[in-house]
C-alpha cells in the first residue's frame, strides 16, 4: 500500500465526518415565523410579547414556539398560510411602533449552531419574494456636481476680487462649467484660482469674442469616475438601512457591475410597500435654531408662527423652532460615525463635511456660539391614490427634527454632536445621517414577483431530480461496473454531502440554477470513476495481476483526469465572473462540485478500494 | 458487465471526409438558421413583462391565447410550463400596464388575471416579472463574452499542457458543439433564457472533457510507440476510449434527463439543451476531434517531452 500512505486514510476520514457535520443543517427545515421589530418609539420586551401572544389567542392562531432576543421577538408557526394569518392579526394588536414582518425560523440544534454549521439559504426561486434590478442614475450624479461647481466658482470668484460676466453650466452634460471673464489677464487669474481651489477640476481657454473671454472647467474623467461609484456605494448604504427598517429577514443588497444594485427580500409579496421605501427620497438639512423652547410651544399652541421660522417636529413629537435658512444640507456631508466623547464618555456622533459644506457651517457657527442648531430629516414619498377612478400622485413630504443641540464652539469640517440619550441612539443618528439621503436617483429596470407556492414547488421539483438523478446514476454505475460500480457509487454520495457542506460554510445561496448545476456535477463527477474503471479493466485485459492493475489504473487516470478537470474548471470559472443571478449560482455550483468530485472520485475511491482488496491475495476483480 | 467489445478497432478516421463533411454541413445551416430564424430569446434577452399562471382544471394554450386576445393582448407569447396546468406568458407591456411610462408589475397582474380570470375563473397567478430591455443588450454581450473566455482560456491550457494542434482542434470542435447546439435550439424553438445560457457554457465544460480524454490518449500512445503512424494511433486512442466516452455521456444523459422530467419548468430549458450539448459533444469527441488533429499534421515528435526536444539542453555534455 506504498502508494497510499496511511495519513491519506486519515485525512479522507476527517474530511467524511466534517463533511456529514457541516451538511448536516440542511436537513433542519426551517419554519415560517413572524419576526416584530421595533421601530424608533417602540421597545421590545416581555410586555410586548404578552401583547402579541394575546392578539393570537384571541384570533385561536396556534404557535410553534416563541424567540424573545435583545432588538427582536420571533414567532414561529406550522404552516405559511397561518403564518400569514397571524402577521396580519400581531401587525393589528402593535400599532405603528413596531415593523411586522415574515421570516424563518431555523429549527438547526444549538451545537450545530456552535461550529458555525449552517443551512443553505434559500434563493427567492425557492422561496418566493420579491426581486428588484436597480440603475443608478449616472446623469444625475453629473449635473449636481457641475451645478455645485458653479456655483462654488461663482463665490470663489467674487471673493477673490475677478470680475466675471457669468458662470454657468455648458449646454451639454459633462462638458463642464463655462466661466466667461472680461480680459484675458482676468481669465489667467480665474484658471490658476480654480486650479488651486479646485484640484478636481480641468481648465481649458475657450473663444475669445470682443470683450468676452470663455474659460471652461471640466470634472477630471478619474473623479468623476470616483463619484459616480460613490454614489452607487452611498445609495446601497441607505437603501440597506431602509431596508432594514423593513424588517425582512436577510435581504440581499448588492452592488452589480458599475451603477447596478441588486435588492431581493424574501418572503416580501407586496411590491408596492418594498418600492416606494425603495424609492423614496429622503435629505437632510441643518438649521439655525430659533428662539426659545417656550416661543416653539406657544407657536404650536396659538399657531403663530414668526415669519423666518419654521415649526417642526422632534423624534419625541415636541414642537422646535428652526429659522427658515438652511445651513448645510446632506449631500455636502462626507461621512458620519457613531462613538463615545472621550472626555465625558457620553455617546456621540461626528460628522464630516465636504469643502463647501465645512465653509458654510464654519461661517454659521463663527457668529452663532452657544446658540441652538436642528437637524432636519426629510423625507419625500410619491403616494398613488385612486380618486374619481382617476390616479392620483401626491407627494408626501415628512420632515422631522433629529437631532436638536447647542453649538458648542466654532468649527468647520468636522464636528460631533453630543447630548444623545444612548450609544444606540448615536448609531442609529449616525445611520441616518449618512444614509438619510440617496445620493443619486434609481430607477426600478428589472423587477419579479414570486410567489411562496411556486417557490415550495420548485423546492420539491427539485430535491426530487437531485435524489431520482443520483439514485439512477448509482443503479447503472452498480450493475456496469459491480464491485467497483458500488465504490463509486459510496463516493457519488459523499460527493453530493461533501458539495452541500462546502456550499453551507461558504454561504451560496441556493437557487434552481444551482440545484441544477448538482444534478449536473452528480453526473460528470462519475466521469472519474469511468476512467479509473475503464483503465483498471484495460490493466486486467493486458495481464496485469489484480493489485498492479488497481496500482496502474489510478495512476494513468489521474493525469487524464486531472486535465479534463483543470479544462472543465476553466468553463465554471468563466460561469461565475458573469455578472450575478442565476448563471452566477450554477457556476459557483459547479466550480464547487468539480473539486470535491476529485477528491471523492480519486482519493475517496482509492482508500475504500484498498480497504476491500489492500491486504488480500486476489484472483479477480469485480469490475 | 461490458457493452462495447474491447477488441473493436473502428476506422474511425478512415470516415473523416464524410465526418467532416457532415460537422461543416451542420455547423453552415446552425449558422444559417441563427441568422435567419434565430434564437427564441426569453425575458431576460428581450426585456418586456412576463407571468406564471396557474389552473385549477387543465387548460389549452390556444384557450390563454384567445382569452389574452380578447384583452388586446395580441402579441403575448403563451408556452406550456410542462403540464396541461401552467403556463407562461410572454409578451411587450401594453399601455395599460404602464405608470407614467415605466412597467407597474401591480397594474400587470391586475391587468393579465383580469383578461384570464374573464375566460377562466380558476386562473391563478403565480409569479410576473418585468425586465428592461438594455438589461438584457447587456447579457447577450457578457454571455457570448463568458463563451469567449471559456473557449480562450481552455485553448491556452491545452497549448501549454499538450500542443499547439491539440489546442486548434480543440477549439474549433467546440465552435463547431456550441453552434449545432444552438442550431438545434433554433429548430426546437425553445426559450433561450438566462438558464438556457448557463447550460450553453456548461456544454462547453463538458464536451472539453471528453475530447480531453481522448487528447491525453492520443499522447500517451504516441509516446509509447516505436514507430507511430498517426492514422493508427488515433484511430486506437478513440477506440480505446470509446467505451468510457460513451458509458459517461450515459450517466451524465440519465441525470439530465432526470432533471428534464422531474425538476420542472425553470431547468427544463437547461436539461434539455444539455442533452442536446452531451450527443453533440459526445459524437465530436469520436468523429470531428482527430481528423482536424491529423488534418493539422500532429506526429510524435510534437508530444515527447520538452526536455529532449531542446535544443539548448541538448547541446550540454
Amino acid at each position: 500500500m506504498s502508494d497510499f500512505p496511511r495519513w491519506k486514510f486519515f485525512l479522507v476520514a476527517i474530511v467524511l465526518v466534517l463533511g456529514i457535520v457541516y451538511a448536516l443543517p440542511n436537513a433542519f427545515l426551517p419554519q415560517p415565523a413572524v419576526q416584530v421589530t421595533a421601530n424608533r418609539n417602540g421597545v421590545v420586551n416581555q410586555a410586548l410579547q404578552e401583547k402579541a401572544l394575546y392578539a393570537l389567542k384571541q384570533q385561536n392562531i396556534a404557535y410553534q414556539s416563541v424567540e424573545l432576543q435583545n432588538d427582536h421577538l420571533l414567532v414561529s408557526f406550522g404552516n405559511p398560510d397561518v403564518q400569514k394569518s397571524a402577521g396580519d392579526a400581531i401587525k393589528a394588536a402593535l400599532g405603528d411602533d413596531y415593523t411586522v414582518a415574515f421570516n424563518l425560523k431555523s429549527t438547526v440544534p444549538g451545537w450545530l449552531s456552535m461550529i458555525h454549521a449552517r443551512s443553505m439559504p434559500l434563493g427567492l426561486d425557492l422561496q418566493g419574494g420579491v426581486h428588484f434590478l436597480m440603475e443608478v442614475d449616472q446623469n444625475d450624479v453629473v449635473d449636481k456636481q457641475e451645478t455645485r461647481y458653479a456655483d462654488d466658482i461663482r463665490s470663489m470668484l467674487r471673493e477673490k476680487n475677478i470680475r466675471y460676466d457669468s458662470v454657468s453650466r455648458n449646454a451639454v452634460r459633462g462638458q463642464g462649467v463655462a466661466v466667461v471673464l472680461r480680459s484675458a489677464a482676468d481669465r489667467t487669474a480665474a484658471a490658476n484660482a480654480i486650479a488651486t481651489e479646485y484640484p478636481d477640476l480641468s481648465t481649458q481657454d475657450g473663444q475669445v469674442t470682443g470683450d468676452r473671454f470663455v474659460l471652461n472647467a471640466v470634472l477630471r474623467p478619474d473623479k468623476l469616475r470616483e463619484l459616480s461609484l460613490n454614489a452607487v456605494r452611498q445609495n446601497l448604504g441607505t437603501l440597506r438601512n431602509r431596508i432594514n427598517a423593513l424588517g425582512v429577514s436577510e435581504p440581499i443588497i448588492q452592488q452589480q457591475g458599475d451603477s447596478r444594485i441588486i435588492v431581493e427580500l424574501a418572503g416580501v409579496q407586496d411590491t408596492a410597500e418594498a418600492k416606494k421605501l425603495i424609492g423614496a427620497t429622503a435629505t437632510l438639512e441643518y438649521r439655525a435654531g430659533y428662539g426659545t423652547p417656550q416661543q416653539a410651544v406657544d407657536a404650536k399652541n396659538t399657531g403663530s408662527v414668526p415669519p423666518d421660522a419654521r415649526l417642526y417636529k422632534d423624534t419625541r413629537g415636541n414642537p422646535v423652532l428652526l429659522s427658515k435658512k438652511i445651513i448645510v444640507t446632506g449631500d455636502q456631508l462626507v461621512d458620519a460615525s457613531s462613538g463615545s466623547d472621550q472626555t465625558s464618555g457620553s455617546p456621540m456622533v461626528s460628522v464630516t463635511l465636504n469643502a463647501a459644506g465645512a465653509k458654510k457651517m464654519l461661517d454659521f457657527t463663527t457668529s452663532n456660539v452657544g446658540k441652538p442648531m436642528g437637524v432636519v430629516y426629510v423625507e419625500r414619498v410619491v403616494e398613488t391614490k385612486v380618486v374619481d377612478g382617476k390616479e392620483v400622485r401626491t407627494p408626501k413630504i415628512t420632515e422631522e427634527v433629529i437631532n436638536y443641540a447647542t453649538v458648542n464652539g466654532v468649527f468647520g469640517k468636522n464636528f460631533q454632536t453630543t447630548g444623545l440619550r444612548s450609544a444606540k441612539e448615536a448609531s442609529e443618528l449616525a445611520l441616518l445621517l449618512k444614509g438619510g439621503s440617496l445620493a443619486a436617483p434609481i430607477d426600478i429596470v428589472e423587477e419579479r414577483v414570486i410567489g411562496p407556492s411556486l417557490g415550495q414547488d420548485n423546492i420539491a421539483k427539485g430535491m426530487k431530480a437531485v435524489l431520482i438523478g443520483l439514485g439512477l446514476v448509482l443503479l447503472a454505475a452498480a450493475i456496469y461496473y459491480k464491485l467497483f460500480g458500488l465504490v463509486a457509487d459510496i463516493a457519488l454520495f459523499f460527493n453530493l454531502v461533501i458539495l452541500v457542506a462546502v456550499m453551507s460554510l461558504v454561504g451560496v445561496t441556493l437557487t434552481m440554477p444551482g440545484i441544477a448545476g448538482i444534478v449536473l456535477t452528480l453526473g460528470m463527477a462519475i466521469d472519474a470513476n469511468v476512467l479509473i474503471c475503464e483503465r483498471v479493466r484495460e490493466e486486467l485485459r493486458n495481464g496485469s495481476s489484480p493489485h498492479a492493475a488497481i496500482r496502474a489504473g489510478y495512476e494513468k487516470a489521474w493525469a487524464t483526469i486531472l486535465d479534463a478537470n483543470v479544462t472543465h474548471l476553466i468553463a465554471a470559472l468563466a460561469l461565475t465572473t458573469m455578472g450575478s443571478g442565476p448563471i452566477r449560482g450554477f457556476g459557483v455550483t459547479l466550480l464547487i462540485g468539480i473539486l470535491t468530485s476529485m477528491f471523492t472520485s480519486v482519493t475517496l475511491t482509492h482508500a475504500i478500494t484498498l480497504l476491500i482488496h489492500g491486504h488480500r491475495k486476489l484472483k479477480t476483480l469485480s469490475v | 458487465m461490458e457493452i462495447f467489445n474491447h477488441n473493436a478497432n473502428v476506422n474511425f478516421l478512415g470516415m473523416r471526409k464524410v465526418s467532416i463533411g457532415i460537422a461543416v454541413l451542420l455547423m453552415l445551416v446552425s449558422i444559417a438558421l441563427l441568422a435567419s430564424r434565430g434564437l427564441n430569446y426569453g425575458l431576460d434577452f428581450t426585456g418586456g413583462i412576463s407571468a406564471e399562471i396557474s389552473y385549477q382544471q387543465p387548460v389549452a394554450v390556444a384557450d390563454v391565447r384567445e382569452a389574452l386576445a380578447k384583452a388586446g393582448m395580441e402579441h403575448a407569447v403563451v408556452q406550456s410550463l410542462g403540464g396541461t396546468k401552467e403556463v407562461s406568458i410572454r409578451m411587450q407591456p401594453t399601455a395599460a400596464m404602464l405608470d407614467q411610462g415605466k412597467v407597474n408589475l401591480d397594474k400587470v397582474s391586475a391587468v393579465v388575471s383580469g383578461a384570464l380570470q374573464a375566460a377562466r375563473p380558476d386562473a391563478q397567478l403565480k409569479s410576473r416579472s418585468s425586465v428592461s430591455s438594455q438589461v438584457g443588450d447587456e447579457l447577450r454581450s457578457d454571455g457570448t463574452m463568458a463563451a469567449g473566455l471559456v473557449i480562450l482560456g481552455i485553448g491556452l491550457y491545452l497549448w501549454v499542457r499538450f500542443e499547439r494542434r491539440f489546442a486548434i482542434a480543440a477549439l474549433a470542435t467546440e465552435v463547431h458543439d456550441v453552434l449545432v447546439t444552438l442550431g438545434v435550439l433554433v429548430i426546437t424553438g425553445r426559450e433561450f433564457d438566462l438558464t438556457v445560457l448557463a447550460s450553453v457554457l456548461a456544454v462547453i465544460g463538458y464536451s472539453i472533457n471528453d475530447k480531453v480524454v481522448v487528447f491525453d490518449r492520443i499522447r500517451e500512445l504516441f509516446r509509447l510507440a516505436r514507430k507511430a503512424e498517426p492514422v493508427e494511433v488515433l484511430n486506437r486512442s478513440i477506440n480505446s476510449t470509446l467505451s468510457r466516452t460513451i458509458i459517461t455521456s450515459l450517466f451524465t444523459a440519465i441525470t439530465m434527463a432526470a432533471l428534464y422530467f422531474i425538476g420542472g419548468a425553470v431547468v427544463q430549458g437547461f436539461a434539455i439543451t444539455m442533452l442536446i450539448g452531451i450527443l453533440v459533444g459526445t459524437l465530436s469527441s469520436i468523429f470531428v476531434a482527430s481528423p482536424i488533429l491529423l488534418w493539422l499534421g500532429v506526429s510524435k515528435q510534437d508530444l515527447m517531452p520538452q526536455t529532449r526536444e531542446n535544443p539548448e539542453l541538448a547541446r550540454r555534455p
